[in-house]
């Protein structure tokens, strides 16, 4: 088992640096997700530490050593790529043999490790098959058993489950986080998916920019974002952020709180400290669960700013569409950023 | 008022009208001559008269009798699957370095398409010199280079001059093939090589194991346009040796050529030319069922 470590790590494509000096450790046997939008440069990172993307500058350490002179073979690294990248001319056994048949292991234990494999994500019966007869989700199987089968130090998983259709997406997440805490082997997983970050993830290294923004567990990702870049970024809906000309706040404050925190104002205990806005309700969406409240808040120091609120299905509060209506948040759900740097002010 | 429907609008006629151009040049230009070419082979007909006689199966009695034929036969297939494996060899190989970024790719690739342009008859005369037996630029240069000793005599000698053929050939398939494939190469999906990389496996294991497995309908292809225009081809053979010598390198076609239009025997000269069909029509079969076959996982 082995950690990954990367040190003042960039890539550059031409002017545009894909991967900005960038430091990261991940720990041995640790799940961690690189979180961002397309083009953040997650898909860079992850290439490099697979060996398939040469460094501009910096280092790469696997188990304490470094790799990033290293060929992709010598690195001890599986990779599962988005298509899942089959040999579409190999049926199943020998796509999870294949990377045994490079290392030249003799032909009874190549035969032996996979059927140990393929019974791990119950694929047997799809040995003798070819990749394109099978269904999206047995071919991630596939794909995942041809990871596993060379037994490597570190897992990276390309957006496996991006091409998997909605339904089978949850299973499928659940099975990755089973198997990754069986085996205890670390891994890394880029997403630009933030369910699948926050559901799968022991950390969340999320990137913006060539840049990670921030490194910790869901709960302090979605919690604490530490700039509006995280904090927009990471929840569904993105957290609300107002200007507000607070004379207690330093100026350019922008002040931030998440749409399930904005509630009707008699939802709260009485005790609770609270600090309320005159919500003047646009448009109300029924989505099943939820409802989302669309509509702006304007106050002594707040100009029309526009929020959202989510509201779950067990408030079951009537929300006229064009009334004024008395919101409030809870004052330790409130977040405070830097209006210029868009940096956490505490 | 609603419009009445326009010819252009009328796609049943609109689309015969469209095909029959096409049609009807395949027809008399390809198919008449090849139903004659058929006929004549049961004949008895000659050059210069009209006398046309039902020959039954006589001709094809003759030809297989006779020695030039059945040397004839093996030298065609000796040049085909000779330049053929020369050309999938040389191509998958070019196709390669034609893959990476190099400066003066371009320059590079469109001198390599050059063989494919130049007309046959003025590639074979230029090739006639290369292999000339007192100015041969091959001989020369291995004789500078300290590799030759003695003299190489390469449209003299029966098995040299077969050799020079298959060079030939291979030399004017070669761009084609190659850029058949390099059009397969860009066709492969990246992901696959990485995973392949990924996987531990080399650059022999890739190109021999996923590539070239990959490739091989693509490649498919390209052989079979190769066979079909190599061993129906008279030119190269025509200008480089003429069959000789003592009718040693003839082809097919030359050997058609020689009996049927300057020998006079039209029968005879058919039914050399027809001899081929049914292996071309055989070789095209069992490529495109090859293609098939390999086509990504198909059963």
């Amino acid at each position: 088992m082995a950690g990954v470590e990367i040190r003042h790590l960039s890539k550059r494509f031409g002017d545009l640096y894909a991967v900005n000096d960038v430091d990261l450790a991940i720990r041995e046997g640790e799940f961690l997700v690189l979180l961002g939008p397309s083009g953040c440069g997650k898909t860079t990172l992850l290439r490099m530490i697979a060996g398939l993307e040469r460094p501009t500058a910096g280092e790469i350490l696997i188990g304490g050593e470094r790799v990033d002179d290293a060929p992709p073979r010598a690195r001890g690294i599986a990779m599962v790529f988005q298509s899942y990248a089959l040999y579409p001319h190999r049926t199943v056994a020998r796509n999870i043999s294949f990377p045994l048949e490079a290392v030249g292991l003799p032909r009874s234990v190549i035969e032996q490790k996979v059927r140990w494999a393929a019974e791990m994500f119950s694929i047997t019966r799809y040995l003798d098959r070819y990749p394109r007869q099978l269904s999206g989700g047995e071919r991630q199987r596939v794909a995942l058993c041809r990871a596993l089968v060379r037994d490597p130090k570190v897992f990276l998983l390309d957006e496996p489950l991006a091409n998997l259709d909605a339904k089978l997406r949850n299973t499928a997440r659940d099975e990755l986080k089973r198997f990754q805490r069986q085996i205890k082997r670390t891994t890394v997983y880029v997403t630009h998916d933030q369910v699948e970050a926050l559901g799968l993830g022991d950390r969340i290294a999320v990137m913006d920019g060539g840049r990670v923004r921030q490194v910790g567990t869901p709960q302090e990702v979605y919690e604490e974002p530490v700039d509006t870049f995280v904090a927009t970024f990471v929840g569904q809906p993105p957290m609300n952020l107002l200007a507000a000309r607070d004379p207690a706040l330093p100026p350019g404050t922008l002040l931030g709180f998440r749409p399930e925190h904005f509630l009707p104002r008699g939802h709260f205990a009485a005790g609770e400290p609270l600090r309320t806005f005159a919500f003047a309700v646009r448009r109300v969406e029924y989505l099943g669960s939820d409802r989302y409240v669309y509509g702006t808040v304007s106050d002594d120091v707040i100009d029309d700013a526009t929020v959202i609120a989510k509201l779950p299905a067990t408030v079951g509060t009537t929300i006229p569409e064009g009334e004024r209506l008395e919101f409030a948040v809870p004052q330790r759900a409130l977040r405070y950023f830097d209006g210029t740097t868009g940096a956490r002010r505490l | 008022m609603i419009a009445p429907r326009s010819f252009a609008d009328r796609e049943d006629l609109l689309g015969a009208a469209m095909l029959a151009p096409a049609l009807a040049y395949v027809l008399l230009l390809v198919g008449v001559p090849f139903a004659l070419a058929i006929v004549l082979s049961f004949s008895n007909a000659t050059a210069g008269s009209l006398s046309f006689g039902w020959a039954g199966f006589s001709n094809y009695a003759a030809i297989l009798a006779d020695p030039i034929f059945r040397r004839a036969l093996g030298n065609t297939a000796i040049v085909t699957i000779g330049s053929q494996v020369l050309v999938v060899v040389l191509a998958t190989a070019a196709a390669q370095v034609f893959r990476a970024a190099f400066h003066g790719k371009r320059t590079a690739r469109f001198i390599l398409l050059l063989p494919w342009a130049v007309p046959v008859s003025l590639a074979a005369i230029a090739w006639t010199w290369i292999f000339d037996s007192t100015f041969s630029v091959i001989n020369w240069t291995l004789k500078v280079a300290g590799l030759l000793h003695g003299w190489l005599y390469w449209l003299g000698d029966p098995g040299l001059a077969l050799v020079a053929i298959i060079i030939v050939q291979a030399w004017r398939i070669f761009p084609f093939a190659t850029v058949i494939v390099l059009a397969g190469l860009a066709s492969l999906p990246q992901d696959v090589m990485e995973a392949a990389i990924v996987d531990g496996a080399g650059f022999w294991r890739r190109l021999f194991h996923v590539e070239l497995p990959l490739l091989l309908p693509v490649v498919a292809v390209a052989v079979l346009f190769g066979v079909v225009y190599t061993a129906t081809d008279l030119g190269v053979v025509y200008i480089l040796t003429g069959g000789g010598p003592a009718n040693t390198t003839q082809v097919l076609p030359t050997l058609a050529f020689q009996r049927g239009i300057q020998g006079a025997d039209l029968g005879q000269g058919a039914a050399i030319a027809v001899f081929l069909l049914p292996f071309l029509i055989a070789v095209a079969i069992a490529m495109l069922r090859l293609a098939r076959h390999t086509e990504v996982g198909a059963k």
